[in-house]
């Protein structure tokens, strides 16, 4: 029997590539090395967990709009579960994050596993402030008086206006979101590729097929 | 290297494939129980602190509750002296207002792209639209029949006048040559206080808007709204911009930004925000390129925290051997 030709498609390169760089035992293990024990490993899972708790709520004050939450009971709830679940995504990240420094997480051709989190963190930030510039309340009139300085202080206060509320609220949930999503689903993937980082001076016998276990 | 050759590097380690023990791992599992704990979390905390919601403060309320400074603010903006009216990029043609990191001024780049006036925008405008106060439209006949220079006169002169009266207030202002420029102050108070000058400072001619810039840099101006912010701690000398109103957790991520502000040579220097920026654009990128940074790359190695994390391990390989 001959090998299967190698697919000309753009759809058969691409799922011959998905396939070949996540196998499904790799993309969904149910077994990991022995030293992946500790409450530190715990901290990436509760980010993403809190990351949906943030989606989530902030989809339903979406519903009614920006304004609901002023005025209605349920829209303020809304409105603290979508604080206190962000304040919760952060904490975990950063935790997660000074985790994966004092691991060095990114040995192994792993710096872009380091890359895409540390951009994750950064656009987080970045989602938030905006975040808290569309409360439409003192908040935000303060938050973006003040801001506005230091972004026309580099120039980017010329394109990103923090007191145009317009423009904030789309940032803050259409573009900022879609973008830190799809940062944390190549950063799943490429710790899913290249595995959990091995200790600090892991024992070799650890790395050699027939003297392991 | 061969897949059987014990590898030399601590580089060389990390890419090696584990060929150790393995444990049961549900990832699944681990998810659907870190998604229940946090959405508990979560509307717990929400159930029993909420959050805060500090109402706004609108360019009514501002003029009702400090009608002095809503005049002394309206002045400045009319002879040019306010916070917007010298602000430079990108609201004024001022070039040599925008802060500096070195030689470099980046406020400067992308040029004037939300342009104001701030006696036309903030003041005239407003008036200009106003019927049926025969003083006021008498004013404005007056105003607009003087030549700039003489505009400038009479609002500089009221300027100065209001800031040596007491409480900075307009009915106690020495006499002088202002113009029309007292009628004028006095009838945009009235509007203010009305409520009307904020629906039109944010329409600005257009029935749907949704830019506050103006009527912000208008209020932020005045000193008014920085003082109710300072009772809440939130100045920027009171690390401000990483708390909340009330008792609240605020941007607690941002406190190595507002930890700058804080100290000398920023806090004291006339273009510390881009001082400040730039110091952090460059840690930012200092923070994503952690792996090939030398000497920051190697810290954990250095400072063995990982010994901890990986104590079970470690302590298992010491009494295998």
């Amino acid at each position: 029997m001959t090998a299967p030709a190698a697919p000309r498609s753009w759809t058969g390169i691409v799922r011959d590539r998905a396939v070949r760089s996540f196998p499904p035992e790799q993309l969904l293990p149910d077994k990991q090395p022995i030293y992946v024990a500790s409450w530190i490993y715990v901290f990436g899972v509760l980010t993403l967990a809190a990351f949906l708790v943030v989606l989530a709520s902030g989809g339903v004050l979406a519903i009614e709009g920006p304004q609901w939450w002023h005025t209605s009971t349920a829209g303020h709830f809304f409105n603290s579960l979508h604080l206190w679940s962000v304040e919760l995504f952060m904490a975990f990240m950063v935790i997660h994050l000074w985790g994966k420094f004092w691991m060095a997480a990114w040995r192994g051709r792993r710096a872009m596993t380091w890359i895409t989190g540390s951009l994750c963190f950064v656009g987080s930030i970045g989602t938030a402030f905006t975040g808290y510039l569309v409360q439409t309340n003192f908040d935000s009139q303060w938050i973006s008086t003040q801001a506005k300085d230091g972004l026309n202080s580099v120039g980017v206060g010329a394109v990103f206006n923090v007191t145009n509320f317009g423009q904030m609220l789309m940032w803050h949930i259409v573009l900022l979101p879609l973008v830190v999503g799809l940062v944390i689903v190549v950063h799943i993937l490429q710790v899913r590729r290249r595995g959990v980082v091995p200790p600090i001076d892991v024992d070799p016998v650890d790395l050699i097929p027939e003297q392991g276990q | 290297m061969t897949a059987t050759a014990v590898p030399v590097t601590a580089q060389q380690t990390a890419e090696q494939k584990w060929a150790g023990r393995y444990r049961e791992y549900d990832l699944v599992k681990e998810f659907v129980i870190a998604l229940l704990v946090v959405a508990v979390l979560t509307v717990g905390l929400a159930a029993i602190f909420s959050s805060p919601d500090e109402k706004q403060i609108d360019i009514s309320r501002w003029s009702s509750a400090a009608p002095n400074d809503f005049v002394a603010t309206a002045a400045t903006e009319l002879d040019g002296t306010s916070g917007t009216a010298t602000y430079g990029a990108p609201y004024t043609h001022d070039r040599s207002a925008a802060q500096k990191i070195g030689p470099f001024a980046p406020q400067n780049w992308l040029g004037v792209t939300h342009p104001i006036d701030s006696a036309t925008d903030f003041v005239i405008r407003s008036e200009e639209r106003r019927v049926g106060d025969a003083a006021l439209a008498t004013a404005l006949v007056q105003w607009r029949s003087a030549t700039p220079a003489q505009q400038l006169g009479w609002a500089s002169a009221y300027d100065a006048a209001l800031q040596k009266a007491p409480d900075n207030d307009p009915a106690k202002v020495a006499a002088g040559s202002y113009g029309p420029v007292p009628v004028m102050l006095s009838a945009l108070l009235r509007v203010a206080q009305s409520g009307g000058l904020d629906g039109q400072l944010l329409s600005q001619g257009h029935f749907f808007a949704t830019d506050y810039t103006k009527p912000l840099l208008f209020i932020a101006d005045g000193a008014y709204l920085e003082d109710q912010a300072r009772a809440q701690h939130l100045g920027g000398d009171q690390w401000g911009m990483m708390n909340e109103t009330g008792n609240y957790p605020g941007q607690a991520w941002l406190w190595l930004y507002t930890f700058w502000y804080q100290v000398k040579p920023f806090s004291t220097s006339g273009n510390a925000d881009a001082l400040v920026w730039g110091l952090m654009m460059l840690l930012t990128l200092g923070f994503i390129l952690v792996p090939f940074i030398p000497g920051i790359r190697s810290i954990p190695r250095w400072i063995p925290v990982h010994r901890l994390i990986w104590r079970d391990y470690y302590r298992h390989r010491a009494a295998a051997r």
